[in-house]
Order: C-alpha cells, then sequence, then structure tokens
C-alpha cells in the first residue's frame, strides 16, 4: 500500500500530469488519422523525450501507445480504414453497423469496451505486481537470456503463413545491432573500414526509418485520397453502458488480452484472434459475426486495449520488449541510465506503480475526451493522405536528426525507409527486425555473462525457471514444425 | 520427383507482385554477408565460441542464409501474380522522395531550420501537387510549427543554420537559439 501512494505521489507533478495529457490526447488523435499509428508517432517523439526526466517521458510515450487504440477505432467504424493495424478486427462488425445507421452505436460500444478492458487489465496488473516483484529477482542472466530466445522464436512462430520470412527479419536484426565495434575485445564487425559505422547503427534511426519514414514514402507515392465520414450523431455516454450487456464477452478478451500481451513477441492480434474466436463459439447468433455484431466488436475492442499495460510486464520485469512499442521505451530508459529489470521491481516498485496509476489514469482521461471530441475528430480523418506524408516525412526529420545531427543518420534512416515501403507493399514483416536487434542484443550480453559459469550444457538450464524456458521453447519449435507438416499433409489430401 | 514435388509445395505461400525480386535480392544479401564473414568479424584465440566477436554476426547471417533459401523457394514454389515491373518501379518512385528527405537535411545546417523547413514543406506540397494558396499557407504554418514545437519548445538538438550568422545582431541569437 507504502508503494502504491509513493507511486501516486510520483505521479503528482504538473511535468508529469501534462505529460499524461499531451500523451493521451495526443495518442487518441494519432489513432484517429488513418496512416499515422502509435509506432510512428512514438518513433518521432522518442528523440524529444530524452530531455525530459525518465517518468515525465515515459508517461508521454505511455499516453500515445495506451490511447491511440481508442482513436484507432473511430476511422475503423466510420469508414472501414483501421487507424492503427490492430484496429483491423474492428472494422468486420464496427463498419456494417455504422451502414445500418448504428455509427454511433457502434463507437460507443467499442470505446466502452476499451475502456472496460483497459481499466480491467492495468487493475490485474497491479495485483499481479508483488508476485511479479518476487519472480523477477529469480532471473539471473541465463533465465534472461533464454526469455530473449524464447522472444526471438515466438514472434518467428507467430507469424504464420510467414515464418520465413520473420526469420529472416529477425536474422537481419541481429546482425543490424552486431554492426560497429563490439565492446569486449573491441574488433570491428561489419563495418567495411568505415568511421561512421564504428558506433554502430542506432535502433531509433533504423525504427524510425522502418516506421514513420516507410510510411511518409508509402502516403507520397500513393494516388492522393481523402475519406470522408459523416458526422456521429446522438449521446456517446448511454451507448457507452451497453458494453455491460456483453460483460463475459469483454472479460474474456481482456483475460486474452492481458495473458497474450505479457508474452513476448504475440501481441495483439492473436488477443483479438483468439477473443474473437471464442465470443463467435460461444455467441448465440455466431451467424451475425462479421455482419455488424456487436459481441464481434466488443470481443475484438476488449482485447486490443488490454494489452499495452501488459506489455509493459516483461520489460519492466525483465527488460525484454515484447514488440516494437515497448523496444523504442525501452530506449528511454536507458538514455536515463533507468536499467528495467528484476532490481526496478525490487528497488523502485513505487516508479512501476506509479506508470499503472498513469495507464488508468489516461483511460479516464481518454474516455472523457471522446465523449465530447469524435466529431472534431472526423475531420482529422479527412486530411488528404499526401498532405499527411510531407508531414510525416518533417517530422521524422526531427526525430532522426536531432539524436546526433549525423546527416548520415538520415541517409541510414531513409534507406531503412525504402526497405519498410516494400516489406509493407509485400505484406512482409517488419517487427522481427527490430525485435532481432533489442533482443539480439540482450541474448549476446547475458550469454557471456552467463556462460562464465557453466562447465557443461546441462548446467545451463540447472535452475527451475531455465529449465522451464528451455523446455517451452523446444515444445514452441516442435509443434510448429508439427503444425506445419500436418498442415500440408491435409493440403495433400484434399 | 513425387517427393521433390512434395517437398517444394511444402513451401507454398500468398505471394504478392515483386516478391520474388525481393527474395532474391535479399538472398544475395545474405550470401553475400556470409562471405563477407570471415572478413568483416575477428576470431579471437583463447576465447571460447559464445563470446567470439564473429558469434553474434554468425547467428544472425545464418538465420538470413536459412530462413531466406526458404523464402526463396517458398515464392519459386507458389503461384505468381502478375504485376513485377510495377510494383518495382513502385519501389523505384520512392526514392524520389529519398532525395527530398535528404536535400532538406544538407539545407537544415546552411539556411537554418525554420527556412528550410517551410521551404521544403511548401516545395513538396507544390510538388504533390497541391496548388492553392490554402494549401501553401497551410503547409508554411505546419513548417513553423514543427521549428516552434520542436526547437523553441522541447530544446531538441539541431544546429542553427551557417546563414544566421548575417543575421542583425538584435536578432541573431534569438533565431540561434529558438529557430
Amino acid at each position: 500500500m507504502d508503494a502504491l501512494l509513493s507511486g501516486l505521489s510520483l505521479l503528482m507533478s504538473f511535468d508529469v500530469l501534462v505529460a499524461l495529457m499531451i500523451g493521451s490526447i495526443g495518442g487518441v488523435v494519432i489513432g484517429a488519422i488513418p496512416g499515422v499509428g502509435p509506432a510512428v508517432a512514438i518513433a518521432i517523439l522518442l528523440p524529444a523525450t530524452f530531455a525530459l526526466p525518465p517518468l515525465v517521458g515515459l508517461v508521454m510515450l505511455l499516453g500515445i501507445y495506451g490511447s491511440s487504440m481508442f482513436g484507432g477505432s473511430l476511422p475503423a467504424v466510420l469508414i472501414n480504414t483501421p487507424g492503427t493495424a490492430v484496429n483491423a478486427l474492428t472494422t468486420y462488425d464496427g463498419y456494417p453497423m455504422t451502414q445500418r445507421g448504428e455509427a454511433t452505436k457502434a463507437l460507443g460500444l467499442a470505446y466502452g469496451a476499451s475502456f472496460f478492458s483497459g481499466i480491467l487489465s492495468i487493475l490485474a496488473l497491479i495485483l499481479l505486481s508483488p508476485l511479479l516483484a518476487k519472480i523477477a529477482p529469480m532471473f539471473g542472466a541465463r533465465e534472461i537470456f533464454l526469455a530473449a530466445l524464447l522472444g526471438i522464436v515466438l514472434v518467428i512462430v507467430a507469424h504464420r503463413g510467414q515464418i520465413a520470412a520473420a526469420g529472416m527479419m529477425a536474422g537481419l536484426g541481429i546482425l543490424l545491432q552486431s554492426v560497429g565495434m563490439e565492446p569486449v575485445k573491441y574488433t570491428m564487425r561489419f563495418t567495411f573500414g568505415q568511421d561512421w559505422l564504428t558506433s554502430g547503427l542506432d535502433l531509433i534511426v533504423v525504427v524510425l526509418g522502418l516506421f514513420a519514414i516507410s510510411q511518409a514514402f508509402s502516403l507520397l507515392v500513393d494516388p492522393e485520397s481523402a475519406p470522408d465520414a459523416a458526422p456521429v450523431k446522438g449521446g456517446m455516454g448511454k451507448e457507452m453502458l451497453g458494453v455491460l450487456k456483453y460483460k463475459r464477452v469483454a472479460a474474456t478478451g481482456s483475460f486474452f488480452g492481458v495473458v497474450m500481451g505479457m508474452i513476448p513477441g504475440v501481441g495483439e492480434f492473436t488477443a483479438q484472434f483468439m477473443s474473437y474466436t471464442l465470443a463467435r463459439k460461444r455467441s448465440k447468433t455466431p451467424e451475425k459475426f462479421g455482419k455488424g455484431s456487436e459481441e464481434g466488436l466488443v470481443a475484438s475492442e476488449s482485447a486490443n486495449n488490454a494489452v499495452p499495460a501488459a506489455a509493459m510486464i516483461p520489460l519492466l520485469a525483465l527488460g525484454i520488449p515484447g514488440e516494437a512499442l515497448t523496444a523504442m521505451m525501452l530506449s528511454v530508459f536507458y538514455v536515463h541510465n533507468v536499467v528495467p529489470g528484476p532490481a526496478l521491481f525490487r528497488d523502485h516498485i513505487d516508479f512501476i506503480y506509479a506508470l499503472y496509476i498513469a495507464l488508468l489514469a489516461l483511460n479516464v482521461i481518454v474516455i472523457l475526451f471522446m465523449l465530447v471530441s469524435s466529431n472534431w475528430l472526423i475531420r482529422l480523418i479527412r486530411i488528404p493522405t499526401r498532405f499527411l506524408g510531407m508531414m510525416i516525412l518533417m517530422l521524422s526529420f526531427v526525430g532522426v536528426y536531432s539524436l546526433r545531427n549525423s546527416a548520415v543518420d538520415c541517409a541510414i534512416a531513409a534507406a531503412f525507409g525504402v526497405l519498410g515501403l516494400i516489406l509493407k507493399r509485400l505484406h512482409l514483416p517488419v517487427v522481427p527486425i527490430i525485435l532481432g536487434m533489442v533482443l539480439g542484443n540482450i541474448m549476446e550480453v547475458k550469454l557471456r555473462a552467463a556462460m562464465a559459469r557453466v562447465t557443461s550444457p546441462l548446467d545451463f538450464v540447472d535452475r527451475p525457471i531455465a529449465a522451464f524456458l528451455a523446455i517451452v521453447i523446444v515444445v514452441i519449435i516442435a509443434s510448429s514444425i508439427r503444425a506445419a507438416i500436418q498442415n500440408h499433409r491435409l493440403k495433400i489430401a484434399h | 520427383m513425387e517427393r521433390l514435388k512434395s517437398f517444394v509445395e511444402l513451401f507454398q505461400r500468398q505471394r504478392r507482385p515483386g516478391d520474388f525480386v525481393f527474395a532474391t535480392a535479399f538472398m544475395v544479401f545474405a550470401l553475400v554477408s556470409l562471405m563477407l564473414l570471415p572478413q568483416e568479424t575477428r576470431w579471437v584465440e583463447k576465447t571460447p565460441l559464445f563470446a567470439q566477436p564473429a558469434f553474434w554476426p554468425a547467428v544472425g547471417v545464418f538465420m538470413m542464409v536459412g530462413f531466406g533459401a526458404i523464402h526463396l523457394i517458398g515464392s519459386i514454389a507458389s503461384e505468381r501474380s502478375p504485376g513485377r515491373g510495377k510494383e518495382v518501379l513502385y519501389w523505384a518512385r520512392s526514392l524520389e522522395f529519398v532525395a527530398w528527405f535528404l536535400a532538406y537535411v544538407l539545407a537544415v545546417p546552411v539556411i537554418g531550420y525554420l527556412p528550410a523547413s517551410i521551404l521544403f514543406s511548401v516545395l513538396l506540397v507544390w510538388r504533390l501537387g497541391y496548388r492553392s494558396a490554402q494549401s501553401f499557407a497551410l503547409a508554411a504554418v505546419f513548417g513553423f510549427a514543427v521549428v516552434a514545437v520542436f526547437k523553441a519548445g522541447l530544446n531538441v538538438k539541431v544546429p542553427s543554420g551557417a546563414l544566421y550568422a548575417y543575421l542583425p545582431d538584435s536578432i541573431r541569437t534569438f533565431m540561434m537559439v529558438n529557430f
């Protein structure tokens, strides 16, 4: 209780509250503009937050992360275009409801479900924190190495139908993180004798290129479009309460969101898919799913909004990001010499609680904002796409150039922008590159530390958590190979 | 032969135009990286394998080669969608905006962040086909707002332009600090 109050007092400063407001409302605005999304916004704002105190910077980025999905449901419901990628499933039932003249009801349910799951997931995590504080110190170098390896394995196998592409992108990420002078033997790796490569490739430069600049290029090259949406009529508050009719669906979605969010490399898409599938299976009217089902809408929105809070768990407890957005936030920690991991839970649990309370508060701020601002936000949907591309490109410059005033960094970011554009066009995954870079670095450091005390291979897994993680990795790899073979046999049989 | 066909079918997937070009280019990149591995990394004597400087680059490169080969086989084995040339042309069209971006990057330290931003936004908006005065005004306002928020507001590190040195004494420092 003392830690909780201490966390609350950390938040009670003018700077933090302003950052929370900017992050929450900014996240909704960014989420509502199709083609921007939280990854682009966080990538651009990241260097700007380095000058801020850690809690202020993190709260602002967390605000964008946690609230963008609220905003993303607006274009998903009104114009059949998800504001953020994770709102894609929302279009299945949200847009048909709009076509039936039930836009206000669909938006109310989407906001209500997001709020419900947001609050539920944070409460679950606050209750889980003491347990995590006990478990986290059991993670030594070898456990963290295995958890990072598990993250890599999961991010590859989670890309069903694209496992080879995800694997090669993760490999590229691991190679990219190793470029430059390595810090133990001081030898050069893949620098080709070029001085500008000695310090390696900055994660933020790669992130900005792959997410922000690629998006700008895509908008600039594509033909112009300026989608239009009719204004929303009627009271939103009453419609939001409609989610209480589907408490069970929302609670199940939140559960999947929390569990999947905590597992590195899995995230919103799997949570949504599982929540949606189960809701359809249990529904009395499964035939309505995909045609404007209220249950389907609640299942999708509740699952995706439970993830941000849960995704902070592996990041805070082990220092292992589960996806691109938390990987970016890891940079903020490192810049401020706040090392996420077991020691953070042991020594600064108040800091952790402050982040959770900030997440709780942002849900309240966002829902109040959404009650009054939906019609204003519709105007943002109408920003012409090529103009938006110019805006993102200009903002990307600040993100890259302000890191170390290097034109070379900008050129590298532009090159990754082209790569990101190609990957996007081919529907190939980008996130494994980022996770390969972040987790590759963690694996390199932790394996070296862990092996210093290991004499035989079995020593590596002689502790319960290490043994458990090793078994999980083997089981996941074996089961995904088995699933691929079974799929193939089924295909042949048909 | 039947078994080989069945094996190749294992890798079939949905293939978009340009997939084969990218898969081949990636494979070439992976193989070149593999060939350069001994030259671009060092093997240190009396150091265990996992602590070798070459170990993690090798892990990355072997993953790229292994998974890249599967991806390429998948591309060859899958049904081709027409439009490869058009797609590659689409990728190439993005290079024009790379040039715009780099021109902006190079202009900032010379003419200054504020003038470069306003010039970049207005010219790019013109290039994109907007011709109304309102579009140009909005672009200029956006350029100004970005500089005001990031440089004057958040104090991000962007150097002042060399041309600012020729400004009158009364506004030179103000411009250097804020814009």
